[in-house]
């Protein structure tokens, strides 16, 4: 029960974590000497570590601190971050995603990692073997080891400036003791008489307790030698031995072996206070103070963002109300009441919407890893630039643009990108270049994905369709390079000579273009041969909010998308004409086929015919078609709704909106009216 | 109390034409007086519409065309209970919707075969309190009707 209550903000966190491992990993891949990524990678993994284990996910935990210790080993220069132990990392990092994502299906996050476990503990031994000592022992180090507060820091340096001794000590009891509480006593005692106990660990009410193993450890400012400390220590019975430390030395180990912030902060502080900053920690120190600073920010379920919307939506149709009131009523006092009230909810919309934009960089990000994955697959050399991640989208679209996006990329480094010979063959760099793009532009946002590859070759694309019977020769011929590139996003494609696991299959393509104007947007290609090709999408910025035309059937009303009207025109009866019992229409040189919607949606007829007919002209992709309305209202921004699970699927509806005048209309659904 | 409770079931009446009608007062969301309704083409006869209800877009079925009675233009007392049939809201037109009864689950008896065929499937019970007799409707099947099937896969082809 407990537990669910934090599960949510488990999985959320731990996936952050985990985008943050992949993230940085592969920087360090490309800078291996880059000490505070590693520093940064350390923390994600012991944030996780901790995580896990208070949720109590075993497998988890483990493989992340068999996975922090190889870490540990890279930050203390033991081993080298190369290809093959990042490759490593990354299948750690592969499995605790898959177990994650398990939990988060409500499972119990467990899994075999054996193999990768045993990988991981061979880096840790198998390279060299007193090293995986050294790391082990560091990791126990770490563990004890304890933090001093401020108060603490102060009496050290204090009491330091005034010739006191301070000193870390151990003190192991005999195997066989027979009253732990009672030695500690002792031993505190003996300790108070020669100086002054700072801090010890366990805290006293836990040794007192009994609540520990054979050892614990004091720091004690005092005059007396290290010799005599020892020696009075050692007169208490039952003592097996002490170990003295200055504390001063402790504390530069502990710089050195700790990746807690915590005790980093400290370690700031001391050297502010005293001497000896280590050159190594400095710019480490510097940036983790810079970023807990950066954002404030709190996690909200999407649900009530979803709810808040929906109320708003609510108010926006009262607001709606109470003009059309104000204006019958003619009431000044009124008119400027509700005026104010609709500049007021203009900027709260704005704000609403705001809220549930997010940065593309949520989609971006996991790009690199598989660019990199698939690189390596195919031998090749890829370079992966990712522009504009900061760019904003509404969540909507966010949630719908991954798989698009995964095509194209995949297509880049498959069709797009040469092998390094073909590379240098032509002349350019061994390495390809992917760049991906996001931007605002007016009411859109644009993705490109562009590279540096063989660029497409039309004459090998027009064979292909012809030979597919995608389109025939004689159509084939009179078409212009974008109008081939085109013919890409046909199903049944692929320029590919072999067939890869990658792509190729001659899937892909056509669903990206479906998807892509299933969400309101469009796709397009440009390329030029041997220098590259870019991929461009269009996307509008919400889904949740469309521009549209309302139109009036009859009685009824309709909502059309903007998005997918070309013109709107009136007509002449005379200028319909018959071509094999379809109704077209002869529409700026193009024969166009006439829908009335009328007959189309059997609207009760409630209108005289007249001799002109208001029509407007829609396309999908390159096909037109003229629907047949009675009148045009205007063109208005409307809340998007579902019709609901009962009657979705129904023909030719693509959903619903809620009118000013609190009445449902329907919205037309352009793309299943032209076949 | 606790017994009653455990033996009775609550349902609202409703009527249509001159028979009494009940649902289970857990499966109905609200009652609603008729307001606009905007017609959805190309779905089935009975589909009446869908309607704004307090900013969610709710459908409408007409039960006496679902009954096959004979249709009837709204009254003042026509009304539009909500319900929730697996997770979905929907809203049923009817006469009237005149009460909340507790009827025991004895009283509860297998639909009288002689009305067999095809209403058979949307009864779940025919209840016999004094004088009255109550039809208890089995809303998955008054909402997932043939025709529903068939419309979807129309549209799964298309």
């Amino acid at each position: 029960m407990e537990k669910n209550q934090y599960l949510d903000m488990f999985i959320d966190e731990s996936t952050e974590h985990l985008q943050a491992l992949n993230d940085n990993i592969l920087k360090l891949e490309n800078s291996p000497e880059e000490l505070s990524l590693v520093n940064e990678i350390f923390r994600s993994a012991h944030t996780l570590k901790g995580m896990a284990a208070t949720m109590g996910y075993e497998d988890l935990a483990n493989l992340t601190h068999h996975m922090e210790n190889v870490l540990d080993g890279i930050r203390n220069r033991k081993f080298e971050a190369d290809t093959r132990l990042i490759d490593v990392i990354f299948e750690a990092i592969d499995d605790l995603e898959a177990m994650v994502s398990d939990i988060s299906d409500g499972g119990e996050g467990k899994r075999d990692v054996t193999r990768v476990q045993d990988k991981l503990a061979q880096i840790e031994k198998g390279e060299l073997f007193e090293e995986a000592a050294a790391t082990v022992e560091n990791v126990e180090v770490s563990k004890e080891k304890y933090a001093f507060d401020d108060f603490e820091l102060t009496v050290l340096a204090q009491s330091k400036e005034q010739g006191f001794n301070a000193f870390q000590l151990k003190v192991v009891l005999r195997e066989d003791v027979i009253l732990k509480a009672a030695r500690v006593f002792m031993v505190f005692e003996v300790l108070e008489q020669i100086g002054e106990v700072i801090k010890c660990l366990p805290p006293v009410d836990q040794l007192e307790a009994e609540n520990f193993d054979l050892s614990f450890t004091v720091t004690l400012v005092t005059k007396e030698t290290e010799e005599e400390v020892e020696a009075r220590i050692m007169k208490v019975s039952e003592i097996d031995n002490v170990v003295l430390s200055p504390v001063e030395e402790i504390e530069h180990q502990s710089q050195d072996e700790s990746g807690i912030p915590e005790s980093r902060e400290q370690t700031d502080i001391q050297s502010d206070q005293a001497h000896d900053p280590d050159d190594l920690n400095k710019p480490m120190i510097k940036e983790d103070k810079t970023v807990p600073a950066a954002n404030k920010t709190i996690r909200v379920n999407i649900d009530r963002l979803d709810s808040l919307m929906n109320l708003f939506e609510e108010l926006v149709i009262d607001r709606g109300r109470l003009e059309q009131i104000s204006r019958d009523l003619k009431s000044s006092e009124l008119t400027e009441t509700v005026e104010h009230m609709t500049r007021i909810s203009g900027d709260l919309q704005t704000i609403i919407l705001n809220m549930r934009m997010v940065p593309v960089e949520q989609v971006f990000n996991r790009f690199p890893r598989m660019v990199r994955t698939l690189a390596k697959e195919l031998n090749k050399k890829v370079n992966l630039e990712i522009i504009g991640a900061e760019t904003e989208l509404d969540r909507t679209v966010i949630d719908e643009i991954g798989d698009p996006l995964v095509h194209l990329l995949r297509n880049s480094l498959d069709h797009g990108i040469e092998e390094p010979e073909q590379r240098r063959k032509s002349g350019k760099t061994d390495t390809g270049q992917i760049t991906l793009k996001a931007y605002h532009s007016g009411n859109h946002v644009f993705i490109e994905v562009a590279d540096n590859g063989a660029g497409i070759d039309r004459d090998k694309v027009l064979e292909k369709a012809i030979s597919r019977e995608v389109i025939s020769e004689e159509n084939g011929a009179g078409l212009t390079d974008r109008q081939v590139y085109e013919l890409l996003f046909s199903s049944g494609l692929s320029t590919a000579d072999k067939i890869s696991d990658i792509s190729g299959r001659g899937v892909g393509l056509d669903v990206v273009k479906s998807k892509i104007e299933s969400l309101g947007g469009n796709v397009s290609i440009n390329s030029r041969l041997n220098e590259g090709t870019v991929f461009s999408i269009q996307l509008p910025l919400t889904l949740s909010i469309i521009s549209v035309m309302l139109v009036e059937v009859q009685d009824e009303v309709y909502a059309v998308p903007l998005s997918s009207i070309i013109e709107t025109a009136i007509i002449k009866k005379e200028e319909i004409m018959s071509a094999h019992n379809q109704k077209v229409i002869d529409f700026r040189g193009n024969v166009v086929p006439l829908i009335n919607l009328t007959d189309f949606f059997d609207v009760p007829v409630s209108r005289e015919e007249d001799d002109h007919c208001s029509v407007i002209i829609v396309r999908k992709g390159e096909k037109m078609a003229a629907l047949v309305v009675n009148s045009f209202i205007g063109q208005q921004e409307i809340v998007l709704k579902s019709l609901g699970d009962y009657l979705s699927g129904t023909f030719a509806i693509s959903g619903a909106t809620i009118l000013g005048n609190g009445q449902v209309a329907l919205i037309i659904d352009c793309n299943a009216l032209i076949k | 109390m606790s017994e009653s409770s455990l033996d009775d079931i609550k349902v609202i009446v409703f009527q249509l034409k001159d028979e009494e009608y009940g649902v289970e007062v857990e499966q109905v969301k609200s009652i609603e007086r008729v307001q606009h309704i905007t017609r959805v083409p190309s779905t089935p006869d009975f589909v009446e519409g869908v309607i704004n209800l307090r900013g969610v877009v709710t459908p409408i079925i007409d039960l006496r065309k679902r009954f096959n009675i004979e249709g009837l233009d709204h009254s003042d007392t026509t009304r539009v209970i909500i319900v929730t049939v697996e997770k979905m809201d929907v809203g049923l037109v009817v006469d009237a919707a005149n009460d909340v009864i507790d009827i025991p689950r004895s009283a509860v008896e297998p639909p009288p075969q002689v009305v067999g065929g095809l209403e058979a499937e949307y009864i779940r019970g025919v209840a016999k309190l004094e004088k009255r007799l109550l039809v208890l409707l089995n809303l998955d099947k008054v909402l997932n009707s043939e025709e529903m099937d068939e419309m979807k896969e129309i549209e799964g082809q298309v």
